[in-house]
């Protein structure tokens, strides 16, 4: 076993992990305080993407592009708050789920109209786009780092922002009871349309971090969604915690997963046998993951306690 | 006459609040035993427990000789016990006699059958229409179930007990919500049902529970405090200070 | 007569006469459009039996379209190229193809369907997205098959009396199968296995008082509704001839939610009428421009926000199925 190897994809692991975590922290957010299932939360993702790359080029500074691109994504999930989802919160979380569904046709064909067709690949300052040599012998892109470093301080944020202010006494006031919370004269309404434009914020922010490296392209949305649903599901719907433990377990599983399963499937199989399953079984790992935690805890690892 | 139903050490808690406590029943075959208290007292509760709606913290139920305390809620009909809803619970949508159709159907083995049209099985809708004609709702049969009144609705929850044939029936609040005249109707129905089914019947309407009840138990606070007949119930002192004197 | 059965005859009817006889005027196009409407439309309809009868909102029903048409696919891609012979899965048949395509969706949505139908509401929603994004991925990673970029089969199901290689033939034989889908669906909705399944939707707990599994029935129907996609799967990759894991991507599973309740999940007619409208929508939209995606989303929040019943609803509401 190669250890600098293993090592380099551990870090592979957490670094998606902490991205999913950004994304998926924002859809549990949502849900657990405004109970909206909101689809079009990868299209966020998407949009925070291309907002800095277009920033990064106009600035010619990509950590500039991204402190004014959150803002921005932050400022479009107010506007799709007020536009989209209230007029939706009475209705069912079917109606929510169709609604947004067609509210992503609307932001892709958007971007598709404003960037054109194909990706936008987002260039690197230098000190960014060189390597950190680790203990080990292993050799780690610097801005590998940056974004685990960027997704612990956003989750030590969230933490801190949840547990220790005003805003966050608030959240997890109208989480456990809306009603009682409104009633007590606090704007309901404005601390919904910031519920779900800090989630934006989070999902634009691991949209930014993970464009230099795969492209800015109208299709990320759609395929981070449903990850962000496994984690989601996995930790218990609602729940942060359970939103930040399934997101590492779900990154890790899945890129050593994808680098080791054959490895793996040669200590009990034939080395062809094992080099035909192995790409299936990784494609469809963290779902039989979910799969099997889902049969003996269907609410997840965490449920969030009140609901 | 044996005891059909033994409640042995019953507890059940939500959270700090114990709603059952240390609860001790013994219901004889084919008596009606009321369960009165005040609210709040554990009542529904214990009817959830019976029913397997709600798994008892710790102790037996012990319905036929066997604990069924671990049954799954879908088995204690086929096990023989049936139960009404404190608050209306039926297929809305579906007509009336759809409803007491299907409480028919649940009895008859399994349901799938997928090729006749449910509502052409003859003995199903004849059965089920004279259901509905022993609780005076017959010519309603057809009406969509949400079209009929709260009164009208408990009637229905009487007849889909009915239709289970069980051994025990478990009847929470029947006359909830009805004025005097469907009160006394109620009653008259469910005189016509003593002695020939296992009865408990919770309730709060104290001349209904005195005109029908062999035997009554008082709940306070998820434990049974007296059990006896009317008489003795009416007697018995510390029942009127726990419950009868507050009203 | 009541509204639900002559809107039912009519929509069949009109559905089944108009497009040969355009083709005998020389509109090859819309016959192609019609054979595809009614495939999806087969769809809708089996998506329907656990949606608007069941409760049970599905958003991975694509999936079954998926496997239906690589059970297609597979067989034919191995009788040109070799391989699986002794399984006897190396033919262009339709006497395989078809059952397979039906056992293999029925397996899946047994497997599946006991996981997600422990679970409700929101819960399941997700996670029937997942697992047909599962399908997908394991598709995409399968490169004998062409993975993402899919199947092309040379040859279409070979079944006795019929030719799909000739457009009129295939649109019959699928529209003679959406008829026995609405058929079947109604027959089974309205069986007493039907008044389980619409009782456990309407309230839970009054039919588990009553005695009924309802975990048990749900999937029986989640079961059957699965097999009747992997059918209209079947049907879809012979009419496409190119077979994709696009096919179950969750955004076409979100299109067949969109026909059901467009159409009207409160009745077996209803998502056929949804389909109808969604390709004849989506075909004129794409005619004025390729961004018609957005004009499409715009209309399908304005159907969620003000369309109540679809378009079955609007001949009334609450009449039984």
């Amino acid at each position: 076993m190669d250890v600098s190897l293993l090592i380099i994809q551990i870090l592979n692991g957490l670094q998606l992990g902490l991205l999913l975590f950004l994304v998926a922290s924002g859809l549990t957010l949502v849900f657990g305080i405004l109970d909206f299932v909101n689809l079009a939360h990868g299209s966020l993702y998407m949009l925070g993407a291309f907002i800095g790359a277009t920033l990064t080029f106009a600035l010619g500074d990509f950590i500039l592009a991204l402190v004014i691109a959150v803002p921005a994504t932050a400022v479009i999930g107010f506007a799709v708050e007020r536009l989209v989802a209230r007029p939706l919160y009475a209705r069912g979380h079917l109606d929510h789920v169709l609604g947004t569904f067609g509210l992503i046709l609307v932001i892709d064909t958007t971007a598709h109209l404003i960037w054109g067709p194909e990706g936008i690949a987002v260039p690197l300052p230098n000190w960014l786009d060189g390597q950190v040599s680790l203990p080990g012998g292993a050799l780690i892109p610097t801005f590998r780092l940056l974004i685990i470093g960027a997704g612990l301080a956003a989750a030590a944020g969230l933490f801190w922002l949840v547990n220790f202010t005003r805003l966050g006494m608030l959240i997890r006031a109208g989480a456990s009871n809306r009603t009682m919370v409104s009633a007590l004269g606090i704007n309901i309404e404005l601390l919904f349309s910031l519920v779900f434009a800090l989630g934006a914020a989070l999902a634009g922010l691991a949209g930014m971090l993970i464009a230099p490296i795969t492209e800015a392209n109208i299709g990320m949305g759609n395929n981070i969604i449903i990850t962000a649903f496994v984690v989601i599901i996995v930790g218990g719907i609602g729940s942060i915690k359970g939103a930040f433990y399934a997101a590492l377990l779900i990154g890790l599983i899945d890129t050593l997963g994808r680098s080791f399963l054959d490895d793996i499937f040669k200590f009990f199989m034939s080395t062809a046998a094992a080099e035909t399953s192995a790409p299936a079984v990784s494609a469809m790992l963290i779902y039989l993951i979910m799969a099997v935690i889902l049969a003996v805890r269907p609410q997840g690892l965490f449920p969030p306690k009140v609901r | 006459m044996s005891a059909i139903l033994q409640i042995e050490g019953l507890n059940k808690s939500f959270g700090g609040i114990k709603a059952t406590d240390d609860l001790n029943i013994e219901v004889e075959e084919n008596e009606l035993h009321a369960i009165i208290g005040p609210n709040g007292a554990g009542k529904t509760t214990l009817i959830s427990q019976l029913s397997g709606l709600q798994a008892p913290d710790t102790g037996r139920i012990i319905f036929k000789g066997e604990n069924i305390a671990g049954l799954p809620a879908h088995r204690r009909a086929h096990a023989g016990i049936a139960r009404s809803f404190q608050i209306t619970s039926l297929m809305m949508e579906m007509s009336v006699l759809d409803n007491v159709a299907l409480a028919l159907q649940a009895r008859e083995g399994h349901s799938f059958r997928f090729v006749r049209p449910a509502r052409s099985v003859v003995h199903l809708r004849e059965d089920g229409l004279s259901l509905l004609d022993t609780v005076g709702l017959a010519e309603k049969a057809n009406m969509p179930t949400f079209a009929l009144s709260h009164g009208e609705h408990r009637r229905m929850e009487l007849a889909i007990v009915l239709a289970a044939k069980a051994e025990l029936m478990l009847l929470d609040e029947p006359m909830a919500g009805l004025g005097t005249e469907e009160s006394h109707r109620m009653v008259e129905l469910l005189k016509g049902l003593k002695g020939k089914h296992t009865i408990l019947l919770i309730e709060h309407d104290m001349d209904a529970v005195f005109a029908l009840a062999d035997r009554i138990s008082v709940l306070v606070y998820g434990h049974v405090i007296a059990t006896g007949t009317p008489e003795e119930i009416r007697g018995n002192e510390a029942v009127q200070h726990a419950y009868l004197g507050e009203e | 007569m009541n509204r639900k059965l002559v809107t039912t005859i009519v929509v069949l009817l009109a559905l089944g006469l108009i497009p040969p006889v355009l083709y005998a005027a020389g509109f090859v196009f819309y016959l192609d459009l019609a054979t595809r409407l009614t495939i999806l439309a087969i769809a809708a309809v089996s998506l329907n039996l656990i949606l608007g009868f069941g409760g049970m909102v599905s958003f991975g029903h694509a999936a079954y379209l998926g496997l239906g048409a690589y059970a297609v696919g597979i067989p034919a891609h191995h009788w040109l190229y070799g391989g699986l012979e002794n399984l006897g899965l190396a033919t262009t048949s339709g006497l395989v193809q078809f059952p397979l395509a039906i056992a293999a969706a029925a397996l899946f949505a047994l497997v599946t369907g006991a996981i997600c139908l422990r679970t409700k509401g929101v819960y399941f929603i997700m996670i029937t997205m997942a697992f047909a994004q599962m399908v997908y991925y394991l598709f995409v990673s399968i490169e004998e098959y062409g993975g993402d970029d899919g199947l092309v089969i040379d040859t279409r199901s070979e079944l006795p009396l019929v030719s799909f290689d000739d457009p009129l033939q295939l649109f019959g034989f699928s529209y003679v199968s959406l008829v026995a889908a609405v058929l079947l669906v109604w027959m089974i909705v309205n069986s007493r296995f039907g008044m389980v399944i619409q009782g456990a939707k309407e309230n839970e707990e009054r039919m588990t008082t009553l005695g009924f599994n309802t975990y048990l029935y749900r999937l029986v129907a989640y079961v059957i509704s699965g097999a009747m996609a992997g059918y209209a799967g079947a049907l879809l990759g012979n009419f496409t001839t190119f077979i994709s894991p696009e096919m179950m991507d969750w955004a076409r599973s979100g299109e067949l939610l969109f026909m059901v309740i467009l159409g009207g999940a409160a009745s077996v007619i209803g998502p056929v009428l949804g389909a109808v409208a969604f390709i004849v929508i989506e075909e004129v939209l794409s005619t004025f421009t390729i961004y018609w995606h957005l004009p499409f989303g715009l209309m399908l929040m304005a159907v969620v926000l003000f369309g109540k019943g679809g378009l079955m609803g609007l001949l009334g509401r609450r009449q039984a199925a």
